[in-house]
C-alpha cells in the first residue's frame, strides 16, 4: 500500500447519519453517490431532501470513479501544523463522469509541480487510511492513462 | 403605489472606528473596541449613545447588542440584528438591514458595527486543530482544503480559465489598494508600498494568489450610525443617503462541497440588476468604488458582475491607472481597502464610501456623488450598497 499523499495529522472524516453509505463504500473501494429514487438523479454533497423533486426517500448509487478536473488548486502556504513540512500540494475540484454533473474534492496524485489541466479527464484512487481510529477511506485522483 | 425601496429613505450621519492594529496587537479587548467605534461615530454624528435604538452586525460578531446597550446607556433597545453568513458578505446587507427597520418605524436610530479581534479570538487563515470533522467539511478538509483561500480559490481559477485572465489584472487591483493606503494614515500598510516586482516576487499563498492578493489580518472595530433619511439634514456632516442595498446569492450558491451550478462567480450575478433597479443608477453613474478584498480573484469577479467591464474586456480594464484615484476610470478601494488599511471585515469599505459622499478621503475622487461598495464575494449571502449624495435624491 502507497503512503497517503498528505501528511499524517489533519483532521479525519466523521461520517455522519447523512453520508455514513458513502464514507462505508470508499472503505470498500465503491464510490456511492446520493441518488433520488423518484426522480432518479445524483446530487452532492448529501442532504436530507432531493433538491429537483423534494422526495426524502434518497438512496445510493455505485458510479464509476472516473470524472474530469474543473479546478484546481496548488497550496504553497501551511495553515495546519501537520502541513508545515508537507511543501506544495494539489487539490482537484472533480466532476464526476455520468453522475449529473456532481463535483468532489480530492486531491491529484503525482508530482505537486505537475501541470494542472482544466478538463483533464482522472481517474480515482481509494487512498486506505486502516490504522486510524476508526479507520476510513479517502477518495484520491490521478490523470488517466 | 410606489415600488417598495430603501431609495433615500435612510442617511448615514455618523461613522467612527478605533485605531486599527496588526493582529493581537490591539491593547483592549474586542468588546472594548466595539464600544469605541460606536462611541466614536456617535460624537461624529454629534449624538448621545443614549439615543441608540438598534444595532445590525454580521458574521457572527461576537459583541452583544444588549450588553452594548447596557454598557453605553441606551434609553431603549428596538432592535438587534444579525445578518446570516460568514465572510464579509453581510457588510452592505447589515446597512439595508438597519435601513428596513428604520423605515418600517420599528428603530429611529440604528447602528451598523463590526469588530474584530482575530488576535483574541482565533485566525480566518488558519486551519482549527481538532481530530475530526463531520458534515461538509468532512469532504474537504482531509485534503488539506482549509482556510478561506482553499474555499475560494477554485471559483477564481475556474474563472480565469474561462475567461483568459492574466496575472497582471490581479496585481493592478493589490497595487491600487496599497498606492491609496499610501495616502491614509489610518492604514496599517501606510508607508509600505507595493510595487510590480515586489507583488510578482512574492510568495504563492495559493496558485494563482500570491500574498499580496490575499487580505490582512487585523484588530479593531468600525461603526456607523444611520436615522430616517428625512432627518440627514439635523447632522453635522454633509448628508449620505443610502439609494439601494441587496442581499443574496444565485440559485443554490450554498450547494455543499462545490456543487453550485454556477461555479465561477462571485455570488453577485442575480444582486446586481436589483441593486441598480432601486437606486435608479447604473455602472456607469458610479463615481467611485469600494469592493471587499478577500482576494482579489474575488474583486475581479465582483466588478464583472456588477457590469463595470465584461469578462472578455478584464485585462484592458484593470491596469492600475484606471484603478486610482482621483482620475481614473473607476478609483477603486481609496482606503487601502482589506489589503492595506484594516481587514474589519470590510465595514471599514463602508466608512470610506461615505466619506467619498462626505468629500473626506484621503485618496478623494473629486466631485463625487455616488459611490458603491460590495461585500465579501464568493460567500453566500453577499450583499452590495450605494450611498449618495443630497444631489442624487
Amino acid at each position: 500500500m502507497t503512503s497517503p499523499y498528505l501528511r499524517p495529522g489533519l483532521p479525519a472524516p466523521l461520517p455522519s447519519d447523512l453520508d455514513r453509505p458513502y464514507w462505508e463504500g470508499l472503505r470498500d473501494e465503491r464510490l456511492l453517490i446520493q441518488r433520488c429514487k423518484r426522480c432518479a438523479r445524483f446530487q452532492w454533497g448529501p442532504e436530507w431532501i432531493c433538491h429537483r423533486c423534494l422526495n426524502v426517500d434518497l438512496g445510493w448509487t455505485e458510479v464509476e470513479p472516473r470524472g474530469f478536473i474543473y479546478s484546481h488548486q496548488r497550496v504553497w502556504h501551511p495553515v495546519h501544523p501537520a502541513l508545515r513540512e508537507q511543501g506544495p500540494y494539489v487539490i482537484v475540484l472533480v466532476t464526476i463522469a455520468h453522475a449529473d454533473e456532481v463535483r468532489v474534492v480530492g486531491n491529484l496524485l503525482g508530482d505537486p509541480l505537475q501541470d494542472l489541466v482544466i478538463g483533464a479527464e482522472v481517474q480515482g484512487v481509494f487512498e486506505h487510511h486502516a490504522d486510524a481510529d476508526p479507520a476510513y477511506t479517502l477518495l484520491q485522483w490521478r490523470y488517466a492513462r | 403605489m410606489t415600488p417598495r425601496s430603501l431609495r433615500g429613505r435612510a442617511a448615514i450621519v455618523g461613522i467612527g472606528e478605533t485605531d486599527y492594529y496588526k493582529r493581537g496587537q490591539a491593547p483592549h479587548a474586542e468588546f472594548k473596541l466595539a464600544l469605541e467605534a460606536i462611541v466614536n461615530a456617535c460624537a461624529d454624528a454629534g449624538i448621545h449613545p443614549r439615543d441608540i435604538d438598534g444595532f445590525a452586525s454580521y458574521s457572527n460578531d461576537r459583541s452583544d447588542p444588549s450588553r452594548i446597550a447596557a454598557a453605553l446607556g441606551c434609553k431603549e433597545l428596538r432592535f438587534a440584528n444579525m445578518q446570516w453568513g460568514g465572510g464579509g458578505g453581510g457588510g452592505s446587507a447589515a446597512i439595508g438591514n438597519a435601513a428596513a427597520a428604520i423605515m418600517s418605524g420599528m428603530a429611529e436610530c440604528v447602528v451598523v458595527f463590526r469588530a474584530l479581534a482575530q488576535g483574541q479570538h482565533g485566525r480566518y487563515g488558519q486551519g482549527t486543530a481538532v481530530p475530526d470533522v463531520d458534515g461538509h467539511a468532512a469532504h474537504t478538509v482531509p485534503y488539506g482544503l482549509l482556510s478561506p483561500a482553499h474555499m475560494f480559490v477554485m471559483k477564481y481559477r475556474r474563472f480565469m480559465h474561462e475567461h483568459g485572465v492574466r496575472q497582471e489584472a490581479l496585481r493592478a487591483i493589490a497595487m491600487a489598494s496599497y498606492a491609496h493606503a499610501q495616502e491614509n494614515p489610518r492604514a496599517v500598510m501606510h508607508g509600505r508600498p507595493l510595487d510590480e516586482k515586489t507583488y510578482d516576487d512574492s510568495r504563492w499563498i495559493v496558485e494563482p494568489w500570491h500574498l499580496y492578493d490575499c487580505c490582512l489580518e487585523n484588530d479593531g472595530a468600525a461603526a456607523m450610525v444611520l436615522v430616517a433619511g428625512e432627518r440627514a439634514r439635523d447632522f453635522p456632516h454633509p448628508a449620505c443617503y443610502l439609494l439601494a442595498a441587496v442581499a443574496g446569492s444565485q440559485y443554490r450558491a450554498g450547494a455543499p462541497v462545490h456543487n453550485t451550478p454556477d461555479y465561477a462567480t462571485a455570488s453577485f450575478k442575480t444582486l446586481a440588476p436589483r441593486l441598480y433597479a432601486m437606486a435608479r443608477m447604473g455602472p456607469a453613474d458610479i463615481d467611485v468604488l469600494q469592493s471587499y478584498e478577500n482576494f482579489t480573484g474575488g474583486v475581479l469577479m465582483s466588478i464583472v458582475e456588477h457590469g463595470f467591464c465584461s469578462a472578455a474586456e478584464v485585462n484592458d480594464f484593470f491596469v492600475l491607472d484606471n484603478l486610482l484615484a482621483p482620475d481614473g476610470q473607476l478609483p477603486l478601494n481609496t482606503s487601502g481597502g482589506n489589503l492595506a488599511e484594516c481587514y474589519m471585515h470590510g465595514l471599514g469599505l463602508n466608512l470610506e464610501a461615505v466619506r467619498q459622499i462626505r468629500r473626506t478621503s484621503t485618496a478623494q475622487v473629486p466631485r463625487a456623488e455616488v459611490s458603491m461598495v460590495i461585500s465579501g464575494p464568493m460567500v453566500t449571502p453577499v450583499s452590495s450598497c450605494i450611498f449618495g449624495s443630497e444631489a442624487t435624491l
